[in-house]
């Protein structure tokens, strides 16, 4: 089954490298993995997208409880949990595709952030299924290029993930 | 006044009460080399490889309970060192590891003697440092001490560039340390101590299984004290030995792909079963299908929550320190109304001694050649079971792990988890530097012996008076076993050919040498070796080159489906 986990850790060197080098060295799968630091600029929050067994989410929050750098790990999966992921997509705008494009971004509730005679680069966010609906949407000779960061998840209402 | 980096650190070894640093000098730590010079409470040993470092510094640990110390220089000094961090960490051995690194300003430049240390040692350490700043070295060293003692213990490498070696910076040595993402778990849950009890007190068939973790956690009393209050059976794990008196009547002897008949069977047919300080690994309990396939009530006690429901899925788990956990125990059992059901105990008795009486040790005693498991015998009736026994890998530690029967902790050194060869020469080292005056004997066989044997020339620097036990059956015996159970008698590449003559070859390291032929001669040899207290007496016993370790789990089967002699 698909999980998201959120991780507090320490925001040192090396720690991202830590929890990836984890997951490969346990054989455990990522399907997507962000991080940035946080309001306190000490700590970092990682979201983690897993699929696997019971068994095996056990283990991976387990495992990444004991990394000395880790502070706190939930499974949003667990509760109630909004996620979003960005996207930004490049696609080609000329003759009618150009109608068609902007007509799709307003659709998806996308919003074109940069605009050439040739292109537009359309920024769009939601879960991960709206994105690959919005991919699906378009012709795929008009995609120029993607790219998506992953999801990052939060607990709803009065789920607090903090120290 | 402000100190260098170097001095720092060696301030901080003399603050943690560092009695011996194992290690190598190169150009990366020639600074703290040039500290540890002027000073004389940190002693240094010097060995002839980096793995030897770090081996010694892990037998110094494992036979004590302070944390060993290592000290190498940057690039191939870490690499050769890699092995013995893996060692340690695989059998959670606490261990600080110092590294050389190059100087900041050429870290990720491809400098003479650079390797990404922090990078390497990753996956093979509780936790590690690169420091950049000389005002960090204090701190990240209380750490390193810290976490590589506390909780379930590891090795911890701290990596300091050359430069930050001669920076300088004040020195305060903080008196204690807390980490907001590190807060090792000590008392175990009042509620599921409860139901642990609750659960023993309804038991027809129990067994008590114990791993390393009992050893590491100083729980050794407690154990005895609550296997007797019970009156139920012990077995130990290869790690666990000597936590419970092996000449003790519950003990039914290690359990595992070599462990004994009566343990393995109990262990499978038992149906409350409570795991201390173990962690149901692939060597312990087989198949798991198969140990799956009888029905049982499983309490599993251990310091990590990750070891906890690993392999084995735990009906009531216990997260703490062992021996805060086993003082609740006893505790409770103190005051409890209830007593174990003792009919039911009897029968399981009765059942247990027909397993027992099976004698699944039994081999040729009249043999002309001389058997292995009657040096390992002769040796723990000379030492009187007194000695310190480090080991390498393959047949001759199992025959050691069987034979010598060992009633205290930290007694029994070997590599379990890894599985290293050449660990138990530079680990005797280790363990004789701790124990000055003690008996110590490493038994080994000639494959694992030339891994490290380069360190024979470290203990005649130190003169260490350690006894090496060497079983020479001319071949990797237990790769040979393999080969002959499951590779159809060919033994490929497992025949050592051109073996060096161990006694000329101590005796250029200055060293005393014997070579024993003869079954008669063992116990003569072994007596005259030990009289020796002075020297370090290499016995090179030829032995049997057809004998196997049995009984066997075979891989992929289960604990009951031994293979026996």
């Amino acid at each position: 089954m698909r999980h998201i986990i959120s991780v507090l850790l320490e925001n040192e060197a090396g720690a991202l490298s830590r929890v990836a080098g984890l997951f490969s060295a346990r054989g455990y799968n990522i399907e997507s993995l962000t991080v940035a630091p946080t309001e306190d600029s000490t700590l970092s929050r990682m979201t983690v997208v897993t699929v696997g067994s019971d068994e095996v989410i056990e283990q991976i929050t387990k495992q990444l409880n004991k990394l000395i750098d880790v502070v706190k790990v939930i499974d949003l999966s667990d509760g109630d949990h909004i996620e979003r992921e960005l996207m930004l997509v490049k696609v080609r705008a000329v003759g009618k595709d150009r109608e068609e494009m902007k007509r799709m971004a307003d659709i998806f509730r996308g919003r074109i952030i940069d605009v050439t005679d040739k292109d537009y680069t359309i920024e769009l966010t939601g879960t991960g299924s709206k994105l690959d609906a919005f991919l699906k949407a378009l012709d795929r000779g008009a995609i120029l290029e993607t790219v998506r960061t992953g999801a990052s998840g939060i607990g709803r209402g009065e789920r607090v993930l903090r120290v | 006044m402000e100190l260098t980096g170097a001095e720092i650190v060696v301030r901080c070894l003399q603050e943690e009460g560092v009695e011996y640093v194992f290690g190598y000098p190169g150009g990366a730590v020639l600074f703290i080399y040039d500290e540890l010079f002027k000073q004389d409470r940190v002693k240094h040993v010097l060995v002839r490889h980096e793995q030897g470092a770090v081996h010694a510094a892990d037998g110094y640990a494992r036979s004590t309970d302070k944390v060993g110390v290592s000290l190498v220089t940057s690039g191939p000094g870490v690499t050769n060192a890699v092995t013995g961090i893996a060692t340690a960490y695989m059998d959670s051995i606490p261990h600080v590891v110092i590294t050389g690194q190059v100087p900041t300003h050429a870290i990720g430049l491809d400098a003479f003697q650079e390797c990404d240390t922090v990078g390497i040692t990753r996956p093979c350490v509780k936790h590690n440092f690169l420091v950049k700043d000389v005002k960090d070295i204090a701190l990240t060293m209380k750490k390193a001490f810290y976490i590589a003692a506390t909780g379930r213990p590891g090795p911890v490498v701290v990596d300091i560039p050359k430069d930050v070696t001669n920076a300088k910076a004040e020195f305060n040595y903080p008196a204690s340390i807390e980490m907001r993402s590190y807060n090792p778990v000590v008392k175990g849950h009042p509620g599921q101590i409860k139901k642990a009890i609750q659960a023993l007190m309804k038991a027809k068939r129990p067994m008590i299984y114990t791993g390393g973790g009992v050893v590491l956690g100083g729980a050794a009393e407690e154990l005895a004290r609550l296997v007797r209050l019970l009156g139920f059976p012990c077995t130990n794990t290869l790690m666990g030995l000597g936590a419970f008196p092996a000449t003790d009547r519950q003990f039914l002897g290690m359990l595992g792909m070599h462990g004994t008949y009566e343990a393995n069977m109990a262990m499978q047919h038992c149906d409350v079963l409570l795991a201390i300080g173990a962690r149901f690994d692939d060597r312990v309990i087989g198949n798991p299908k198969h140990f799956f396939a009888e029905p049982r009530t499983i309490i599993h006690v251990d310091i990590d929550p990750s070891s906890i429901s690993k392999r084995v899925k735990v009906d009531i788990p216990i997260v703490g320190n062992v021996r805060d956990v086993l003082r609740d125990l006893i505790r409770h059992l103190d005051a409890a109304k209830e007593q174990p059901d003792r009919e039911a105990l009897k029968t399981w008795w009765t059942q247990i001694e027909l397993w027992r009486s099976r004698d699944c040790l039994k081999y040729d005693r009249a043999s002309a050649i001389i058997k292995p498991q009657y040096v390992i015998e002769k040796l723990y009736e000379v030492t009187k079971g007194e000695a310190f026994v480090t080991s390498d890998v393959g047949q001759h530690q199992m025959w050691a792990a069987q034979f010598y029967k060992f009633d205290k902790p930290r007694r029994w050194i070997n590599s379990g988890g890894l599985g290293t060869m050449g660990f138990g020469l530079p680990a005797a080292m280790g363990v004789q530097l701790a124990h000055p005056g003690a008996a110590v004997a490493c038994v080994t066989g000639e494959a694992s012996v030339q891994m490290c044997i380069q360190e024979l020339s470290t203990c005649k620097q130190y003169r260490l008076p350690i006894k090496v036990v060497n079983l020479n059956n001319k071949y990797m015996g237990m790769v040979r076993q393999w080969q002959e159970f499951f590779h159809g008698n060919r033994y490929a590449e497992s025949y050592m050919d051109a073996l060096p003559d161990f006694v000329k070859l101590a005796e250029s390291y200055g060293h005393t040498g014997m070579k024993i032929e003869k079954p008669a001669d063992v116990e003569p040899a072994l007596k005259e070796a030990f009289a020796r207290k002075d020297e370090l007496v290499f016995m090179d016993f030829i032995t049997d080159q057809t004998e196997n370790v049995f009984p066997m789990v075979p891989g992929g089967k289960g604990l009951s489906e031994m293979i026996l002699v």
